[in-house]
């Protein structure tokens, strides 16, 4: 399902499409214009010519959203077994040692709560950084214990995404996560607690297909992809171009799949006037 | 004459011998005998072949063209069928079939994917592969089953949800999300039964049950063996390291506790003896049905609840910091 993050001969550290390279310059994703980096930096990390939103990394997030010093991590022990004694041209444990040295997280997401302009919320961050932000065992339980934490304290959800899918090395197991995650989305629920997600580039596999879809509201950042199935697979399948601006999130909103659109240096006002509403 | 898969030629070889042996040799006493040892080395390597295979040989035992479909237990398991068809907002998607049936004199809903069997209905039915809008209906299915407290049966054998344009500008991911959702709080009994291939979330969709029963030579992965060898191995002939690697059988899936129970299929897979395995099926489900009927629509619930919340490997649990 990971799907996304085919590329020939890459190894998953060194994701191309997310690195705000070194150096003085940098080219964009998107417009493939060269843009100075220190502007990028300045600008969220959105670029000056196009508006392509560039991925941030958790704690930038985490910095963007949440109201400075309320930030508390919730579960940071928990890191991922390896169920399936899973091996392909390395070991998974191998893997996941190298993508937790680099990362200095156990695994692809961190959950806690803060507060956003004064309103408290459960937050759950996607790093897509880590082994391609994919959900296994570790990522399901966290996504479900920031929701049981948000039952019994009453806090709306904020779920932000970026991942290549499901797990492909924990297997059946990371498909259950899927139907994992989504049965504690219904039970937030009956709760009429708000569920919130917010999409950011890319954002693919069994996540779409689980919890990024199901929140009250979906928001989606300027020109992420979002999708069920990656580019790449729909072209061999159905042997044609894609058309431009498919699975962009423009693309998803002119097809009913989202609510809005929000820039990025919008998104803290955007979220805690949404969050107030319910 | 039946199909022979890629590993099953040696049989074949023998069987085309005796075959000619049989037409050419008439009653001579002669050809008999020597149709009688072929006969012996045949169940022999038979049943050295079937006893061993390898998790890449049973996917595609499992996608076998000649497997019982859904629609085979249906017409052989069930009486009353009668088909219902449409999401009500797009279309009819032939990939999913479901509508209400008897089962054991019982009304039930029955679902399930349906790939077909001969090459024109395998394109009416897209191989298997569902829209959104197959999705839409079999959540639909299930609302009615829902609201009027019928138990539902749903059958699996799909390579995946299908990965095309059309089902990306209609939400794909979207319809999946929503059976998930909604089929972990229906108030009524749920079993899914993996009888051929379960392809990822487009299985999945039709397959968070109470109770999830599989076929012996069923697979049940969160990517095809042909799609994890393309992305980590970048090698097309890893097609059947992958088909190990990720623990897809149907004994593997009870091992992880995913399956609650497996179906033994005859020697060579479930085609060779449709009824056999069709009855060992019903069986089953009578009995597992029996014993979620009896269940407290409330402790179902909370069974099912902690059944998935408990699902995964995980590290680090202290539940001091819960």
């Amino acid at each position: 399902m990971a799907w996304f993050k085919k590329q020939k001969g890459a190894e998953p550290e060194a994701p191309k499409r997310s690195k705000v390279a070194e150096g003085m310059w940098l080219k964009c994703n998107h417009c493939r214009e060269i843009v100075y980096r220190k502007e990028v930096e300045r600008n969220n990390k959105v670029c000056p010519k196009c508006d392509y939103h560039f991925p941030i990394s958790v704690m930038e997030r985490i910095t963007l959203l949440v109201d400075f010093g309320t930030f508390k991590e919730w579960d940071a022990d928990l890191g991922p077994l390896d169920p399936l004694g899973f091996h392909d041209t390395k070991s998974y444990k191998d893997r996941v040692k190298a993508q937790q040295e680099k990362t200095g997280r156990k695994d692809a997401i961190m959950i806690g709560e803060g507060q956003m302009n004064g309103r408290r919320v459960a937050l759950c961050v996607f790093d897509f950084g880590f082994m391609g932000g994919s959900m296994g065992s570790v990522v399901g339980e966290k996504i479900c214990r920031a929701i049981d934490r948000a039952l019994e304290a009453r806090l709306p959800v904020v779920l932000v995404t970026a991942s290549g899918g499901a797990r492909m090395q924990e297997g059946i197991l990371s498909l259950m996560q899927m139907a994992k995650t989504s049965a504690a989305v219904a039970k937030l629920g009956e709760a009429k607690l708000p569920f919130i997600c917010l999409l950011a580039d890319p954002t693919f596999g069994g996540v779409t297909a689980s919890v990024a879809m199901l929140g009250d509201v979906i928001i989606a950042e300027p020109k992420a992809l979002i999708g069920f199935a990656g580019p790449r697979v729909i072209e061999q399948t159905i042997k044609q171009q894609l058309p431009d601006q498919f699975q962009r999130a423009e693309f998803l909103l002119e097809h009913g799949m989202i609510d809005m659109i929000v820039e990025r240096k919008q998104l803290k006002e955007t979220l805690s006037t949404l969050v107030a509403h319910f | 004459m039946r199909d022979y898969l890629e590993f099953e030629k040696p049989l074949r070889e023998i069987e085309e011998k005796i075959e000619k042996l049989a037409t050419a040799g008439g009653g001579k006493s002669g050809s008999q005998d020597e149709i009688r040892k072929l006969r012996m080395k045949l169940a022999q390597l038979e049943h050295e072949l079937y006893s061993s295979l390898t998790p890449w040989q049973r996917t595609q035992l499992a996608r076998h063209p000649q497997r019982p479909s859904t629609l085979d237990y249906i017409g052989e398991i069930f009486r009353d069928f009668l088909e219902f068809h449409g999401d009500r907002s797009f279309g009819d998607d032939r990939a999913i079939v479901g509508g209400f049936a008897r089962f054991n004199d019982r009304s039930v809903m029955v679902i399930g994917h349906q790939k077909g069997k001969t090459l024109k209905e395998r394109m009416q039915r897209n191989f298997g592969m569902p829209n959104p809008e197959g999705y839409r209906k079999a959540l639909r299915l299930m609302k009615m089953a829902e609201k009027f407290n019928r138990p539902i049966i749903t059958f699996i054998d799909t390579p995946g949800a299908y990965p095309g344009i059309g089902a990306e500008e209609r939400g794909q991911a979207e319809a999946i999300a929503r059976n998930l959702l909604v089929m972990s709080r229906l108030t009524v009994p749920i079993i899914s039964v993996v009888i051929g291939e379960g392809g990822s979330g487009g299985a999945l969709a039709l397959g968070v049950s109470d109770r999830v029963l599989m076929l012996e030579h069923g697979v049940y992965s969160v990517i095809s063996p042909e799609g994890c060898a393309a992305i980590l191995w970048d090698d097309p002939a890893k097609v059947p390291d992958a088909a190990s690697a990720l623990k897809m059988t149907a004994q593997d899936l009870l091992d992880l506790k995913i399956v609650d129970e497996v179906v033994p299929e005859p020697l060579g897979g479930a085609h060779r003896e449709p009824r056999a395995v069709t009855e060992r099926v019903a069986k089953v489900l009578t009995n597992q049905l029996f014993q979620l009927t009896e269940l407290p629509i409330d402790q179902l619930l909370a069974q099912r609840d902690q059944k998935y919340r408990r699902i995964g490997a995980v590290s680090g649990l202290d539940p001091s910091s819960n």
